[in-house]
């Protein structure tokens, strides 16, 4: 029926030239999209995997680690955004420009530390008693501990909880576009409100293919950072601690 | 007194109490959009979910599609797979509910097939050698032993359904999720912080409800701990 009439709109709307010139462009918004997703991914990774690490090699505060990607689980992930923008206001402070759009950075950052910290707090405590007995005696420090052996062996699943939090961070930039701030689902945003299906439909094919090509990159990143000896396995392991992302 | 002078001067506190008794038919309403929402997309869900593990965990070549298939729906945002749905089916209760039933199907295949792979292959020697068939060796020793991490994906899949219900406001439903988009729209705090508490307090109540849910069908493990 118009079904095939209205794919060819939308491929027309997706390549016409106005959807890729100037300031609330495509490439405009894509930009803000990455930016914003890749400052808070950068901010969150810093804070939770040194802290999961450290505590899961002391073995403290384990009841925490654990529950805290539970709890963030039951908080609406919209109701964050628009708390920012309560808290915030809908600009940057100088000096955050960087974060592409602070009122969406905050949330962000707060949403992708537990599913890393629980990972990175269970991967190093299960990293095997045995290694870590045999790494002391042969002389090494808590600390090169920690670094040499803990971390490696627990990559797979820090991995794992780095690519949980990265597709709940692209997902949840995507809903902070109905908070005011530009990313690559504005056009679904203003679809919407224009009762544009086209723009909709094209502007959530565009957050469909950037997910998954999130995904795909940071799958690449795991590749490359996990040792080859504890691929096989490791991605099952890796599943069962958070075993989902948190779409936004 | 005039609403808008009323609204003025209540405008940046956080809560403004007597909101509450005055919209207790729209907390009621939406609460129950809320339930309602959640429980379609999670039962849905696992309808579907439930033969796709089973036949995932029988035959490789199943699971080789099923699984890749179920964490791409995860990878997409709500936001655009509404936006992909919204064209064809327009607005209302439809949209919402494909949504999140793909998502909680997502959760639930994972862990019915984790629960499933789980089971010992001695444990299902010993089944065949009894002269089970196959399935009465599903229904009556993989899926029992699979109980816990069956259960343990619903109980993720409701937590996150109800925080994802929320989103759903796009598509015109939302259920507490409207006290969220009201609060910001109107830039008033009342409905906003009832909405977030509300939510929350329904993830809450709802996962140790399926706790004890949990511990009721799988009486053995009570041994174990």
């Amino acid at each position: 029926m118009h079904l095939v009439h209205f794919l060819v709109d939308v491929w027309h709307w997706l390549t016409s030239g106005d959807q890729w010139r100037g300031g609330d462009g495509i490439p405009h918004l894509l930009a803000n999209h990455v930016r914003v997703s890749i400052s808070s991914l950068l901010v969150a990774t810093v804070i939770a995997v040194p802290l999961g690490a450290w505590l899961g090699h002391r073995g403290v505060g384990g009841v925490v680690a654990i529950n805290v990607a539970n709890v963030g689980r039951a908080i609406p992930v919209y109701a964050m955004l628009v708390l920012a923008v309560q808290i915030f206001g809908i600009t940057s402070p100088t000096g955050f420009g960087w974060t592409g759009s602070f009122v969406a950075f905050v949330p962000l950052v707060l949403l992708g530390i537990p599913p890393m910290l629980t990972n990175s707090y269970v991967g190093v405590r299960e990293a095997g008693e045995e290694l870590v007995d045999a790494a002391r005696g042969m002389g090494l420090s808590e600390g090169e501990i920690l670094r040499r052996v803990e971390i490696p062996v627990a990559m797979p699943l820090i991995m794992a909880g780095i690519r949980t939090a990265m597709v709940g961070i692209v997902a949840t930039a995507t809903l902070a576009s109905f908070t005011g701030v530009d990313t690559l689902a504005t056009p679904i945003y203003i679809g919407l409100n224009t009762n544009d299906n086209i723009a909709v439909f094209g502007g959530a094919v565009l957050v469909a293919v950037l997910a998954v090509v999130a995904d795909l990159a940071l799958a690449v990143v795991q590749r490359s950072v996990v040792s080859p000896g504890l691929r096989k396995g490791g991605a099952h392991r890796a599943r069962a601690v958070v075993p989902v992302a948190a779409a936004a | 007194m005039h609403p808008a002078v009323v609204l003025g001067s209540n405008a940046n506190s956080w809560i403004w109490w007597a909101w509450i008794p005055d919209h207790q038919h729209e907390i009621y309403a939406y609460l129950r959009e809320h339930m309602v929402l959640t429980a379609l997309s999670v039962a849905y869900g696992f309808v579907i979910s439930l033969p796709l593990a089973v036949l995932a965990a029988r035959r490789r070549a199943v699971a080789a599609i099923v699984v890749p298939v179920v964490n791409s729906i995860y990878t997409i945002p709500s936001v655009a797979l509404l936006g992909l749905l919204l064209p064809v089916t327009g607005t209302g209760r439809e949209p919402a509910v494909i949504a999140l039933t793909l998502y909680s199907l997502a959760i639930l295949v994972r862990n019915v097939l984790e629960g499933l792979r789980g089971v010992s292959d001695d444990v299902l020697d010993a089944a065949d050698g009894m002269g089970y068939t196959r399935w009465r060796r599903l229904l009556r020793v993989e899926l029992p032993l699979a109980l816990p991490a069956i259960v343990a994906g619903i109980r993720l899949a409701t937590v996150s359904t109800i925080g994802l219900v929320t989103v759903t406001f796009i598509v015109d439903q939302g259920g507490l999720g409207r006290f969220i988009q009201d609060g910001y729209q109107r830039d008033f705090h009342t409905p906003l912080v009832v909405g977030i508490v509300l939510s929350v307090a329904l993830a809450v109540v709802t996962d140790l409800l399926l706790v004890r849910a949990e511990r009721a069908v799988t009486p053995w493990r009570k041994l174990s701990r």
